[in-house]
């Protein structure tokens, strides 16, 4: 990005570790992310005066502010929906920085989401969320995002003749990666094609077990800063090449029923062309994407919507290896959503900045350019060594 | 089947209260035309705060489906959750009910089918829902 001040870096990541118990509080995980991601930046928690979360995260900041013993705060901003907005984080806090409203931001998402509240359970209507769409849902049966979603997957099932053991051929991969990634919940737990087909159903015949994403506790946190700032503290920065966030017109959260196209995924293509506008760049010229998957299926339209194979084709180019070990766009190289654990996207910003440091369990070659695809928004993340001076 | 009744606000009991008359509403905006749904309380294309709802003649046709267990009860019948095209236009979410056996992979083919609307008591709430047409139009 650039603007009128000093561009803005990912200076910093930290995250606990993502378990299904981590028996300590939201506050006590947020802490913890938060002052690795500063210890890693070289920046003291004191040098940070801007905040980002997610509008659902429980942490208030006046919580995290207090248990850092961060002196004071001049910006602090959430990001709307759920996961979604997960690269919208790092387009808020460079927002910041480069306007000249915060120098240091910290960007905090911690929960207990198995141990506690769990996103993927029944719910019930409540009219203060107003997405009415949930109150002519409910009473029909549609209890659960894996329902809303599945609603409109089996369009893309039906149109382009898919069945759910091609879904399970994204899954295989996922679990390969974070087989061989430490940090996974899933390490040393890889799966067949058989395994997949073996798991209950979910909501037939879209979803089974091993289409959906891990249920975690956990934290994560990034600090942003401008890039003088990072080259002062010996801060391994991370490039923001490219930050959006894409919404279209007659949406609603989580249900997409109002599509002319109910196969193509439309914010996901607004989204690509701006991504790769920004940075100059295009499909082809990425290294690795990272996509999140609430749902396997999901990554078949971003795969397509974000440009990397055609229409209808996500099938093939899965099945034929491009998105695994050694293929020509590795995908979730951490294990994603699926493998590795499930902090509301944040972790796939994490690995993300692993393979652009070259740090990552399940290092890519060369990796220059990084996708990271929340959905509803996205970045293109750089390696600093490709730039001049800041 | 139990049915999980709506919470009603101001914006959808107009649709709620056509339901148990046997009425599938559709709001319409009084000043454009436009139809929408789900309810809002303003016309996206001309910003109108008025409207009036028209009836729809309850035919459509399956854009998708799913089959929904019962979060809690695992042997209770799933059931079938259809997105449905309206002729009118809109869009919603429904049942098809006494529609053919959809578990396992030799099952009919639903999408594009055509519907039409009937309405079902569920002890006390009323569910607009879909039964596969006879015939084609």
């Amino acid at each position: 990005m650039s603007g009128r001040g000093s561009r803005a870096v990912i200076a910093g990541v930290g995250h606990t570790e993502y378990s299904q118990d981590s028996g300590r509080s939201t506050l006590r995980l947020a802490a913890e992310a938060s002052l690795a991601a500063l210890d890693d930046a070289g920046i003291d928690p004191c040098a940070v005066d801007g905040t980002v979360s997610f509008s659902l995260d429980t942490n208030d900041e006046l919580a995290v502010m207090r248990t850092l013993g961060i002196p004071e705060l001049r910006f602090a901003a959430r990001t709307r929906g759920g996961g979604g907005g997960a690269c919208a984080t790092v387009q808020l806090a460079a927002a910041a920085v480069e306007s000249g409203q915060a120098d240091v931001v910290l960007v905090y998402r911690a929960f207990n989401e198995r141990s506690a509240h769990r996103f993927g359970q029944p719910v019930r209507a409540d009219p203060a969320t107003t997405e009415p769409l949930w109150n002519l849902a409910l009473p029909f049966g549609v209890d659960t995002p894996a329902k809303i979603y599945a609603l409109t997957f089996q369009a893309y099932m039906h149109a382009f003749g898919l069945t759910n053991a091609d879904f399970g051929r994204y899954t295989v991969v996922a679990r390969t990666w974070a087989a061989t990634n430490p940090g996974a919940q899933f390490f040393g737990r890889p799966i067949t094609l058989e395994d997949h087909q073996a798991s209950r159903w979910i909501v037939e015949p879209v979803l089974r077990k091993l289409d959906c994403c891990l249920e975690s506790d956990g934290g994560v946190a990034l600090v942003v800063t401008s890039a003088e700032r990072a080259a002062d503290q010996g801060a391994r920065a991370v490039e923001i090449d490219a930050a959006t966030a894409s919404h279209l017109e007659g949406g609603h959260e989580m249900f997409s029923y109002h599509h002319d196209d109910l196969t193509a995924y439309p914010e996901g293509q607004a989204m690509a062309r701006r991504l790769y506008r920004q940075a100059g760049l295009t499909a082809a010229d990425i290294d690795v994407a990272m996509i999140y998957e609430n749902f396997s299926p999901i990554v078949f339209l971003q795969l397509e919507a974000l440009g990397f194979c055609g229409r209808g084709e996500a099938r093939d180019f899965i099945a034929e290896g491009h998105i695994g070990p050694g293929g020509s766009l590795p995908v979730n190289t951490n294990g994603g959503l699926l493998g590795e654990g499930y902090i509301h996207g944040m972790n796939n910003i994490v690995e993300a900045v692993r393979q652009l440091r070259g740090t990552a369990p399940n290092q890519i070659a060369d990796a220059e350019h990084v996708l990271v695809s929340a959905g509803r928004s996205g970045l293109i993340l750089g390696r600093t060594e490709t730039r001049g001076n800041p | 089947m139990r049915v999980r009744p709506p919470t009603v606000g101001h914006d959808d009991a107009f649709f709620w209260e056509g339901a148990a008359a046997g009425r599938l509403l559709v709001q319409r905006c009084a000043t454009c035309g436009e139809l929408r749904h789900p309810p809002g309380p303003m016309c996206p294309r001309c910003h109108s705060l008025e409207w009036d709802t028209v009836a729809s003649s309850g035919h459509g046709r399956v854009l998708s489906w799913i089959l929904s267990h019962h979060p809690t009860r695992p042997d209770d019948e799933p059931r079938v959750v259809v997105l449905v095209a309206l002729d009118e236009g809109t869009r919603l979410v429904s049942n098809l009910i006494d529609g053919p056996d959809l578990t396992g992979p030799d099952r009919p083919t639903l999408n594009g089918r055509r519907v039409s609307v009937t309405f079902v008591d569920h002890e006390g709430t009323v569910l607009p829902q879909f039964r596969l047409a006879e015939t084609e139009p």
